[in-house]
């Protein structure tokens, strides 16, 4: 636990440096990322202690705010969603020292920093907070550090208003999660958690209810999930990887420990997670593929992970409510270890988004191309990145997906509801799998193969060697991670049996290594056969020249690389089929001549849920705000008198 | 004693009206500090035998402060500012007057429902209750930054009255402690009346509302 306070200490110790020494922005950038790295350091180790013991470390010391104390709690769960965030923002820190390099001068690098690390701590205090004032204060700070960080590039208006929405979104939740702590200490005298009267009834929905929206705004779950793919974009890539990969989970946690206060579930708490992780799943997937900016595509797929998760949670609570242990516990489990799987993959993905940024000056699908002989490193780390994210063996998105389909499978037996909640989740993954491998062969196809679309990509450069460290460790991580996964099923069965109480999640963990194991030969020995054959190939070359030639080009002699699939023509079949749900605006040429000449052609992604559903209701709030827009008239005056007229009027409502 | 108490409420409570309906701003800065130095005495009036010598040194630094160095410091600040001779109300005389004399009653009627021990002193509740309003009239009614803070410090002198009449002795640490902030407060009002005049070449609040950030045209669309 010590060490869990000397690393959040390093982190604000890193932010203030790096707001001293924000005149001399390398000087900051050094401290800012330092201090991080160090921070990471000593925050992973009492984390896999605690994950590989199983035991919980405590701490709690006294504090001035009312209901509040400073008790810090770190048990296998808040270990098991630690690893990640020091794991990654570690990276992070490292990548951003390069990347951050080129805006030295023009940005407050030293204010970034200091976010970054404050950022950092927020969600250490959030996952280790055994307080409800606590977690709020780490909330709150983790919405105002990101906030600041996705106006990094202020001046765009689209980062702007993204802010703005990142930031509405971030005070409704941490509002419903104010109520629900209040609705679950009504009766004690702190808001410690331990001290949480278990609420019965109508009073534990009120209570689920108000975190699942609370906490799914964090999370950015199908019809929560309207500021995820403006905010995460805008942000600096190392940032991105950190909010998409970590901060959202930070959500995902949230649900987790609201289960646990809740003792007694009631099933259809189940089905509206199921419902939600299943539209977001595949709403997400849907929506990566029709997106046309690699970070939008990236933070698209982000909901479409964490529906995968949110829809695992459901799936455990409707089987641990309908007796089937095993399949909640696999279904516990999977998530879990899919929180840590996706935050690995996604960060590794906006990282290598990160660097096509830096390196081609645009991350526009239909701008890019080639890339993958410009900056062969990068192509091949985001790869490796995306075969995670498409959940194919041997690398990590798999192991998590595959326990989930295990506990769905599980089901298919069984009558009643446990089997229709697993018949709904395999078709929802197997369905957002295909449409998610669809959108990521688009995405780096697009961007790493065939010829450069424009001058900009084909003048990219390679990544700095620092942000080719994090990638490159980033995708070692998701291929060991992939193979290790039998290994890795002994701390999340520790950290779901924490979270659930469930002596069977272990047994269920168990059950799946076999399996995994078997996978997980089967693609070492690929992966040997694959080596072989790479040495093959050069001892079979030695001394020889290949030679290099054209691809066959049907016999037209003067192609371009305008000819080749773009990122919406890969797509159109699939895009087309859904244009009812995607809405898609834009015009198609239409062919009449035998020699067309000159034509155009756009297509443009709208944001449905945005349009559809949250900017008619935004408008009717301000209109109704407008109505009352005579209160706010500027006269200081007039304001004293309020305060006035309502001290007055509470004197007399006392009297 | 009691009469002399009783002649001093009915002073503050003159002054009170006298300030509603002053149109000098030299003149207010006057009257609030006759009104404190007037308002200092009573605590030397209370009690049966002399005064205690820390009551003395108290009342004498409270009268020192309020008769003394605050108009000083007001004063200075109205030149400074070119605040100008004029209080500028947003409302008629006549309306002040009759808002002050409302009050007043009110502050009558609300005395005799609040649950306080009996002082001996009459009106003394009411007086304090009326003086406090005034000071929101003063804040709430006239244009110049300048008068808020003599509204601040009219208010000051209402809950100095209201103190007394609680406990006669005791809260004259409180009320020093209360001073002092309001000390401060009319310092840092001094010179940041003096700056806001310098940037807005005024220093009426009610034009300080171009400082606000919703317009109506301006943010939606």
């Amino acid at each position: 636990m010590l060490l869990v306070l000397l690393s959040l200490a390093l982190l604000l110790a890193g932010s203030a440096l790096a707001l001293l020494l924000a005149r001399n922005p390398g000087r900051a950038q050094d401290a800012g990322a330092y201090y991080a790295v160090a921070a990471s350091l000593a925050g992973l180790v009492p984390a896999v202690r605690v994950l590989l013991t199983g035991e919980t470390e405590t701490l709690a010391l006294p504090w001035s705010v009312p209901l509040g104390s400073l008790s810090f709690n770190l048990d296998p769960l808040a270990a098991f969603f630690l690893v990640p965030v020091f794991l990654l923002t570690g990276l992070a820190a490292v990548y951003g020292a390069d990347y951050l390099k080129g805006y030295a001068g023009k940005k407050p690098l030293g204010l970034a920093w200091a976010a970054f690390n404050v950022l950092t701590a927020a969600m250490v205090l959030v996952l280790t907070a055994a307080n409800a004032v606590l977690f709020m204060v780490g909330w709150e700070l983790m919405a105002a550090a990101s906030f600041l960080l996705v106006l990094f590039e202020h001046e765009r208006e689209q980062s702007r208003r993204a802010a703005f929405l990142y930031i509405s979104a971030g005070g409704v939740g941490a509002l419903l999660l104010l109520a629900a702590f209040a609705l679950l200490g009504r009766s004690s005298a702190s808001l410690d958690f331990a001290l949480f009267s278990a609420p019965a009834g109508a009073a534990a929905s009120a209570v689920f209810l108000l975190g699942l929206f609370g906490f799914g705004l964090k999370a950015g779950f199908v019809p929560l999930h309207v500021w995820l793919p403006e905010a995460h974009p805008a942000a600096p890539s190392q940032v991105s990887a950190v909010m998409s990969g970590v901060m959202i989970k930070t959500g995902i946690y949230g649900l987790i420990r609201l289960l646990g206060f809740l003792p007694v579930w009631e099933e259809w708490w189940g089905w509206t997670l199921l419902a939600a992780g299943a539209a977001s799943c595949l709403i997400g997937a849907l929506f990566s593929l029709a997106q046309h900016e690699l970070k939008r595509v990236l933070a698209y797929s982000s909901i479409e992970n964490i529906g995968i998760i949110v829809m695992a949670l459901g799936l455990g609570v409707v089987a641990s409510i309908n007796g089937s242990p095993v399949m909640a516990g696999l279904a516990f489990a999977g998530a879990l270890l899919h929180v840590l799987n996706h935050s690995l993959f996604k960060g590794l993905l906006f990282m290598g988004a990160g660097a096509v940024l830096h390196g081609a000056g645009t991350a526009e699908l239909e701008a890019l191309g080639g890339l993958g002989k410009r900056m062969p490193r990068t192509a091949a780390f985001f790869l490796a990145g995306a075969a995670s994210a498409c959940a194919l063996p041997p690398f990590n998105g798999f192991a998590g997906e595959f326990l989930i389909y295990l506990g769905a499978f599980k089901a298919l037996g069984q009558p009643g509801p446990a089997g229709l909640a697993g018949v709904i989740a395999g078709l929802s993954l197997a369905a957002a799998g295909a449409l998610a491998a669809a959108a990521f062969s688009r995405a780096a196809g697009t961007a790493f193969l065939g010829e450069p679309r424009t001058e900009m990509a084909a003048r990219a450069h390679e990544a700095g060697p620092l942000m080719l460290f994090s990638m490159g460790a980033l995708a070692l991580l998701c291929l060991l991670s992939g193979l290790a996964g039998p290994f890795l099923l002994l701390p999340v069965g520790t950290a779901s049996a924490a979270a659930f109480g469930l002596p069977p999640a272990l047994a269920a963990a168990a059950s799946a290594a076999q399996p995994l194991a078997g996978v997980a030969a089967g693609f070492l020995v690929l992966l040997a056969m694959i080596a072989f054959g790479a040495v093959k190939r050069k001892v079979f070359l030695r001394g020889k020249t290949p030679a290099q030639g054209l691809t066959w080009d049907c016999g037209y002699a003067a192609p371009t690389a305008r000819m080749q699939y773009g990122a919406s023509s890969f797509a159109q079949p699939l895009t087309d089929f859904f244009q009812p749900v995607l809405r898609k605006i834009g015009q198609y040429p239409v062919i009449t001549e035998y020699f067309p000449a000159r034509a155009s052609f756009s297509r443009e992604a709208q944001a449905v849920f945005y349009n559809s559903v949250y900017r008619p209701v935004a408008v009717r709030i301000r209109d109704l705000a407008y109505r009352f827009s005579w209160i706010q008239h500027g006269r200081l005056q007039l304001y004293i008198l309020y305060i006035v007229v309502t001290l007055i009027l509470l004197l007399l409502w006392k009297l | 004693m009691h009469t002399l108490a009783e002649l001093i409420i009915v002073f503050v409570i003159l002054l009170n009206l006298a300030l509603s309906v002053t149109g000098g701003l030299a003149a207010c800065i006057r009257l609030v500090a006759v009104q404190g130095v007037v308002a200092g005495i009573l605590p030397l009036l209370a009690g049966d035998g002399a005064p205690h010598a820390r009551t003395v040194i108290f009342a004498a630094a409270i009268m020192l402060l309020k008769g003394a160095v605050f108009p000083w410091l007001l004063l200075r600040a109205r030149d400074r500012s070119g605040a100008g001779k004029d209080v500028e109300p947003l409302i008629s005389y006549p309306a002040s007057v009759m808002l002050c004399l409302g009050a007043f009653i009110a502050s009558s009627w609300l005395g005799s429902r609040l649950p306080l021990p009996d002082t001996g002193v009459a009106w003394i509740v009411p007086a304090s209750l009326a003086t406090i309003f005034t000071g929101f009239l003063l804040i709430t009614t006239r244009s110049k930054a300048i008068t808020q803070v003599l509204g601040y410090l009219v208010i000051e002198n209402g809950i100095y009255i209201f103190g007394l009449a609680l406990f006669v002795e005791q809260p004259l640490m409180v009320e020093l402690a209360i001073l002092l902030d309001v000390f401060v407060a009319v310092f840092v009002m001094g010179i940041a009346i003096f700056h806001i005049s310098r940037e807005f070449d005024h220093i009426d609040t009610a034009e300080l509302s171009e400082l606000s950030d919703w317009r109506r045209g301006e943010y939606g669309k």
